[in-house]
């Protein structure tokens, strides 16, 4: 495949702060000539380290102990993921809720933010349509909830039980964020309502960089159907963006269904029917505070994210090439 | 086959395009629709059965009952809105300025450990930033700033998604363009004033929406941080009317839904056209 794109390619066009004094010992050396550099990101790093990364450790430091916040952190050794797996039935409900909902949602979300994107893209007038397919992701899940709790509402006031009587599909009103049945789909279509965010405008504005001339090209070879064109052209071409949003949907799924959870189904909800690794998390956190068990969750969700974020990384890249 | 809409000419395909879009896009508008028409919902509509979807006698009146009465809230709603306009402002500004420094050098410098730095940033694209909830609520503890402004701003400041956009958008500006500023005599800190920040407006407009979204709607950070009313924002008021579920409140919760969602659609209509000039760069090489 032809040269596509040039994006991500610094080391080329960067150039280097001239040195200020006369090259002197290895570490002067490094601070005088690249000093410059290291102030630019100096404040950054402080807070990205202080908040992001030695967290991280200090969570992995945590799992190990018994922590209530009044007394000193005891080191415990695995006990607390031996209770988790073993003893917490609730726990690993709460990873099999979550990882349906992520496995889910996170594709669904991902193609029909591209075809949404693709679809946009043949068309003249973008705006509307962008902003139409864009909005729901901008809006809170804590706020929407006056509408979906209207929406899918237990009584036949609810517009959800309302249709479905009317067409006679249903002879009762169904309790929908009750029943355990229909609590995490309900959740799921609300989070596909509200996911056609970032990744879409990062698939639309993928589209607008494709090489045109790999059109003209293909057409050359016999491709005829616009379709055949998205799959063996435009897909190929975008696919940093495609990483890149696959990155963003595995997040994006593994952290906002708790919100949705949260505001439409409760903490705990009925049953632990929509019970999210992270509800699991902040109930143990922050309510019980028992900061050492719930450590041990957060390791298992960052295990888990992080694994799902480089597997899909590294399939994507080695399918084609 | 050309179909001929007013003066519009159009193909088939095209015409079944639009079509389906327009379809999708409507029902997706659908519950956004709802809450501005629910919001002016006077109280015999807001209870009204089957749902009126439309609102017939449009007031302003739960906007009213909103910021004046507020018997269940210990607070005065207009405290909530306040706060989250602040953090919000806050964190915009830390996070946008922290971003584009620490970009510069990442993206238009050669400098020991800089690719070791940004597989950092790449790797903490995949932290969701629940994980580290715990400690981070320690350092705050620590810091003894828990139940103040600095527990939601400061901790929310190093975003990896906003420094890898503005990375990926400082790469395109040529490398000549900052080495004739430099030969000008200009410093580096003067270059990144005046010539590469002014040549990435569309990253840090973008970086301005996604920063306000996420902190405008975000509820973990007030949940975990704050203690006291006057010091939680816009979406844990809300939890709190939801919660108490009372009938009375109906239409003040229908307007705080109204003031909550409204701002950043507003904002990111303004912006658009920035972000997908953003965006275009966004992709990771793997």
């Amino acid at each position: 495949m032809a040269e596509v794109k040039s994006s991500g390619t610094g080391s080329d066009t960067a150039t280097q702060p001239r040195a200020v004094s006369a090259p002197k010992t290895g570490m002067q050396r490094i601070f005088g000539q690249y000093g410059v550099s290291y102030a630019f990101l100096l404040p950054y790093m402080i807070f990205f380290f202080a908040f992001l990364i030695i967290p991280v450790g200090v969570a992995i430091w945590l799992s190990f102990t018994y922590f209530n916040m009044l007394e000193a952190p005891r080191v415990i050794g695995w006990s607390n993921y031996r209770l988790l797996f073993l003893e917490d039935d609730i726990f690993v409900l709460s990873i099999r809720n979550t990882l349906f909902f992520a496995f889910i949602t996170g594709p669904v979300s991902l193609t029909a933010s591209f075809l949404l994107a693709w679809f946009i893209n043949q068309i003249r007038v973008r705006t509307l349509y962008a902003l139409a397919f864009y909005a729901p992701s901008l809006t809170s899940a804590i706020a929407m909830a006056v509408v979906w709790r209207i929406v899918f509402s237990g009584d036949r006031y609810g517009y959800m039980n309302y249709f479905l009587m009317r067409l006679g599909f249903i002879q009762e009103p169904f309790l929908w964020l009750i029943d355990q049945r229909t609590m995490l789909p309900v959740i799921m279509f609300v989070m596909l309502w509200m996911s056609m965010g970032n990744n879409f405008l990062v698939f639309l504005a993928g589209l607008q960089t494709v090489n045109t001339e790999l059109y003209e090209a293909g057409k050359v070879d016999g491709i005829a159907h616009p379709l055949q064109e998205m799959w063996y052209i435009t897909l190929p071409s975008m696919k940093p963006q495609v990483l890149f949003g696959v990155i963003n949907a595995v997040v994006l799924m593994f952290s906002a269904g708790f919100e949705i959870s949260l505001s439409l189904a409760g903490l705990p909800s009925p049953l632990y029917a929509a019970h999210m690794i992270l509800s699991h998390l902040y109930d143990y956190a922050f309510i019980r505070f028992e900061m050492g068990y719930a450590a041990a969750i957060a390791v298992i969700l960052f295990i888990i994210t992080f694994g799902v974020g480089q597997g899909a990384l590294r399939l994507l890249s080695t399918k084609d090439e | 086959m050309i179909i001929r809409v007013g003066r519009f000419k159009m193909t088939s395909g095209e015409f079944t395009t639009i079509a389906a879009l327009t379809i999708l896009a409507a029902f997706m508008s659908l519950p956004l629709i709802f809450v501005v028409s629910h919001a002016l919902k006077p109280i015999d509509e807001l209870f009204l059965f089957p749902p009126r979807f439309i609102v017939r006698n449009p007031t302003l009146r739960n906007f009213q009952d909103l910021l004046i009465a507020t018997y269940s809230l210990n607070v005065p709603f207009i405290r909530y809105i306040f706060n989250s306009v602040f953090v919000a402002f806050c964190t915009v500004v830390g996070g946008v300025l922290l971003a584009s420094l620490a970009a510069y050098p990442l993206a238009k410098h050669n400098f020991p450990g800089r690719n070791a730095m940004f597989m950092v940033v790449i790797a903490a694209l995949m932290f969701t930033p629940q994980v580290t909830a715990i400690p981070r609520y320690l350092v705050v503890y620590q810091l003894g700033i828990i139940d103040t402004y600095f527990a939601l701003v400061l901790p929310n400041l190093a975003i990896p998604y906003a420094l890898f956009l503005m990375k990926q958008f400082m790469e395109q500006i040529p490398g000549a363009l900052i080495e004739s500023a430099k030969i000008d005599g200009a410093t580096e800190w003067t270059v990144f004033w005046r010539v590469v920040m002014p040549l990435v407006t569309p990253a840090w407009a973008t970086l301005v929406i996604i920063i306000f979204v996420a902190t405008w709607n975000d509820i973990w950070g007030p949940l975990v941080f704050t203690r006291t009313e006057s010091m939680r924002t816009l979406p844990i008021a809300l939890q709190t009317l939801i919660s108490q579920g009372s009938v009375a409140r109906q239409g003040a919760y229908a307007a705080a839904t109204f003031i909550m969602i409204t701002p950043p659609v507003v904002l990111f209509t303004l912006v658009q056209r920035r972000v997908i000039a953003t965006m275009a760069h966004s992709g990771i090489k793997a």
